[in-house]
């Protein structure tokens, strides 16, 4: 975490945060939805900041323009749609599914399952293998195991 | 034979200087590289060919080795704490209007010096191995020196060869550069070396797993030894981890604790793997089961250290935390993890059908219960793996750039994590061999009913209608109320069941405070991003202004000079309903010769609530910008993670291990004539 503090730095001139008071919109609910989006997109010239998070001059011109969309009546995914039009899928943090995506979505379930069926098989190994070694008592150890018990 | 007697001998040489001091630490760095190399074939000789001289030689190499490392370190240490400009590192890095403690941490604020700490840790731990190896077989020990003395060796080629702490300036200059101020934080003193010790901790997983795989031996017994070297590093882990998230939490200035970015996701897979490890080690201890896999983790999680060494250091992987971004170096940390990782997979391919699984159990057993643990924890940190490099694969063979960041993380990994929750108590309190999930979960039956009551009470009290919260709290609840029942549960029944809660043994203490913390940790983070609200506004001194139900008053804005900088310090003061609670100092600050601002925010600790205060720029038409934040349950995400270490650390101690380490001693002392 460290060195996350020192990037952010590099890409300033004022020491601000982010999202300043004259961006914010008059309606709570627009403004809400502009934070929600803007956690969605990076910062283009950052190192993996969300325009929500970044100072960077850029990500400023980019927050106001997701709400200038959204006074226009642009829905969330509209915005998105404008944005990624003009930068490119980059500008993106959560990758669409779709395409190659799908390998980056799928990995998890797909080793879930993998594990799951391999972990199952394992068990079930392990299980059946014990059915023989309980069993396994031969004459002479159950008369001895009897003799014990009835002592 | 000693540097200092060979130095002091040379001609010309008769005293050492404060200059000279750096020469040492650089060549006692080249000799310990050297007791490296000869510690890496030595003993592994001796192994081979049962030669006891040979084997022997592992002891005092790995004590060596520690020593020099620490005269290397030390003189390094020195030429911060005395300002010596004619090292390269400590003009980039120093200055002499520095405060002590941050010249001290400075050694390990930049990456030379942190990798010199790297390796310091490293002979450390390979000298602990031998301090505590006691126990081990001649043959056993030797093999585990001389894996720990390769992985040193060649970290040491890595610090000879690409990253020299040692280099000197032709022209010295008159004062340093001084370090990012956003590193002159007392976070820095502890967070990275708990990290350290926590990445290379696994290295002497490492080492057992490809020790036991040369002997191809693994056992009840192994899992022994291996467990509590699995443990502490990922206690240290579970530190150091959660002293980063903090350190950004109170530094950064918005109160983020956690950013799914490249470096922290390179502590955060070995973390993983680490859990699911000293989990599937309990399995070979108890039931000699689950062995190959148990050291197929160890090398997992040590490849998962080597990966993060790799993607903090070579910037191959943007990520704001990126060290330096140096070809060469992330070359050779390529190379180096591909002969540790490739090398220990082969000999695991050829071996691994030697370790013959012993025991026996059920479909429903804790045996059982431990896989699906080891299969949610590794499957996660898959997750966070396929993550984290999927830019740098999509970009090279789909042609696709894009970006992987925070959405993706939260969505993908954090079921898994819920899953884990959910399971957790019932896997906790199964029985070992063959158990009836009926009966288990009837003992758990207050503890269900419990997190629903606690569920759905937050869901009717709650403004919101996000689930997050009561899920996550119902969650935590879960988890720490089943802790408490698996404690009980141990003491069985009738009276006096408090003095047998005390004397149950520690490892049953450190589980229950293990998993109740991680159930606080979840609490905390659920409540955290479910009930955060944010103010952001422009500010007039003495001007009041409402957030959360607490009152601010911006009283003033003064200019206060600090050792090596100057603080714009907002006076603010905190109060609900009237009554005051405290007066909180926001800050900027500006190192004029680092040439950067930081803030330092303002924050008012509770125990079910902060409320966090930012400082930001004076405005055009007068004011200040400020921001302001309630943040409820967010101390119970680092208590969790403190919980967590402590469950550790109680395990740690647990008499078992006390008493293996002891054992060789033990048949000294005879026994008494009776």
């Amino acid at each position: 975490m460290m060195k996350r503090v020192l990037m952010i730095l590099l890409f300033l001139a004022s020491p601000v945060w982010a999202v300043q008071p004259d961006e914010v919109l008059e309606d709570p609910a627009l403004e809400a939805r502009a934070r929600e989006i803007s956690k969605d997109l990076r910062c283009l010239v950052c190192r993996n900041e969300s325009i929500d998070d970044s100072n960077a001059d850029l990500a400023r011109d980019l927050r106001l323009l997701v709400r200038e969309r959204l006074v226009a009546g642009d829905s969330n995914e509209e915005v998105k749609t404008f944005l990624v039009d003009r930068y490119g899928e980059y500008v993106l943090l959560n990758p669409r599914m779709g395409g190659s995506n799908w390998i980056l979505w799928g990995a998890g379930p797909a080793m879930l399952i993998l594990g799951g069926v391999g972990g199952i098989a394992y068990l079930r190994r392990r299980s059946r293998a014990a059915a023989p070694g309980e069993a396994a008592l031969s004459e002479d150890e159950s008369k001895r195991l009897d003799e014990i018990m009835n002592r | 034979m000693y540097p200092a007697r060979l130095l002091l001998d040379a001609p010309g040489c008769a005293l050492i200087t404060r200059g000279m001091i750096a020469e040492l630490g650089h060549f006692a760095l080249i000799l310990a590289f050297v007791t490296a190399c000869l510690q890496m074939i030595v003993p592994l000789v001796g192994a081979q060919k049962r030669w006891p001289g040979w084997m022997a030689f592992a002891e005092p190499a790995a004590n060596l080795q520690f020593m020099l490392t620490l005269v290397a370190f030390a003189a390094l240490t020195y030429a911060f704490v005395t300002s010596d400009f004619s090292l390269q590192l400590v003009v980039l890095n120093s200055h002499s209007a520095k405060p002590m403690l941050y010249k001290v941490t400075g050694v390990w604020g930049n990456h030379e010096g942190s990798m010199l700490l790297w390796v310091l840790i490293v002979t450390l731990f390979g000298a602990m191995a031998q301090w505590f190896g006691g126990n081990l077989p001649p043959t056993m020990r030797a093999r585990i020196l001389a894996v720990q003395g390769s992985i040193g060796a060649a970290f040491f080629a890595f610090i000879l060869f690409t990253s020299n702490p040692f280099i000197r300036m032709q022209v010295p200059p008159f004062d340093g550069q001084d370090l990012n101020p956003l590193l002159q934080d007392p976070g820095l003193a502890f967070h990275p070396p708990f990290l350290y010790l926590g990445y290379v901790g696994l290295s002497m997983s490492f080492s057992f797993a490809v020790a036991a795989l040369i002997e191809g031996r693994v056992d009840a017994a192994w899992g022994r030894w291996v467990r509590p070297w699995t443990l502490a590093a990922w206690m240290f882990l579970t530190v150091g981890i959660g002293l980063g998230s903090w350190w950004a939490y109170y530094e950064l200035g918005w109160g983020g604790f956690w950013f799914w970015d490249p470096v922290e996701n390179a502590s955060f897979m070995p973390w993983l793997i680490a859990a699911a490890l000293l989990h599937s080690a309990i399995v070979v201890e108890k039931r000699e089961s689950l062995k190959s896999w148990t050291v197929l983790l160890a090398i997992i999680a040590f490849g998962f250290s080597l990966v993060g060494a790799f993607i903090t250091r070579s910037g191959i992987i943007t990520s704001v935390h990126a060290f330096a971004t140096d070809p060469e170096r992330g070359v050779f940390l390529l190379l180096i993890l591909g002969v540790f990782v490739g090398g220990a997979l082969t000999l695991y391919a050829a071996r691994a059908g030697v370790m013959e699984a012993k025991g026996v159990f059920g479909l429903v057993s804790r045996e059982s219960a431990l896989v699906f643990n080891n299969i949610l924890l590794g499957v996660s940190a898959f997750v966070v793996f396929i993550g984290t490099i999927w830019p740098l694969v999509s970009e090279m063979f789909f042609d696709r750039k894009l970006s992987v960041g925070a959405p993706f993380f939260n969505q993908a990994f954090t079921p898994f994590m819920v899953v884990l929750g959910l399971i957790l108590p019932i896997g906790a309190m199964l029985p070992w061999k063959r158990a009836r999930l009926g009966r288990t979960v009837r003992g758990l039956w207050p503890a269900a009913v419990l997190a629903l009551a606690v569920g759905a009470l937050i869901w009717a009290i709650q403004t919101e209608r996000s689930a997050l919260g009561p899920l996550g709290l119902m969650l935590g609840t879960w988890l720490v109320a089943g802790a408490v029942t698996d404690l009980m549960s141990r003491t069985g029944r009738g009276g006096n069941r408090l003095g047998r809660l005390a004397r149950l043994p520690r490892a049953d203490w450190g589980k229950a405070v293990a998993h109740g913390g991680l159930g606080v940790t979840m609490a905390g983070i659920a409540g955290l991003l479910a009930w955060e609200v944010e103010d952001i506004r422009v500010v007039q001194t003495g001007e009041s202004f409402d957030v959360a139900g607490f009152t601010l008053t911006l009283q003033a804005v003064e200019r206060v000079p600090g050792p090596n900088y100057v603080s714009t310090m907002g006076i603010v003061e905190l109060s609900k309903n009237g009554e005051r609670i405290s007066n909180l100092t926001p800050e900027k600050r500006v190192y004029p010769v680092a040439g950067q601002p930081t803030t330092e925010a303002a924050i008012d600790n509770g125990f079910l609530r902060d409320v966090y205060v930012v400082i930001g720029d004076p405005q055009e038409g007068g004011g200040w910008a400020m921001r302001t934040y309630y943040k409820p349950l967010a101390n119970w995400i680092w208590g969790g993670a403190i919980l967590m270490a402590l469950g550790g650390a109680l395990s740690l101690s647990d008499r078992r291990y006390r008493v293996a380490a002891g054992a060789r001693k033990a048949p000294m002392q005879g026994v008494p004539a009776e």
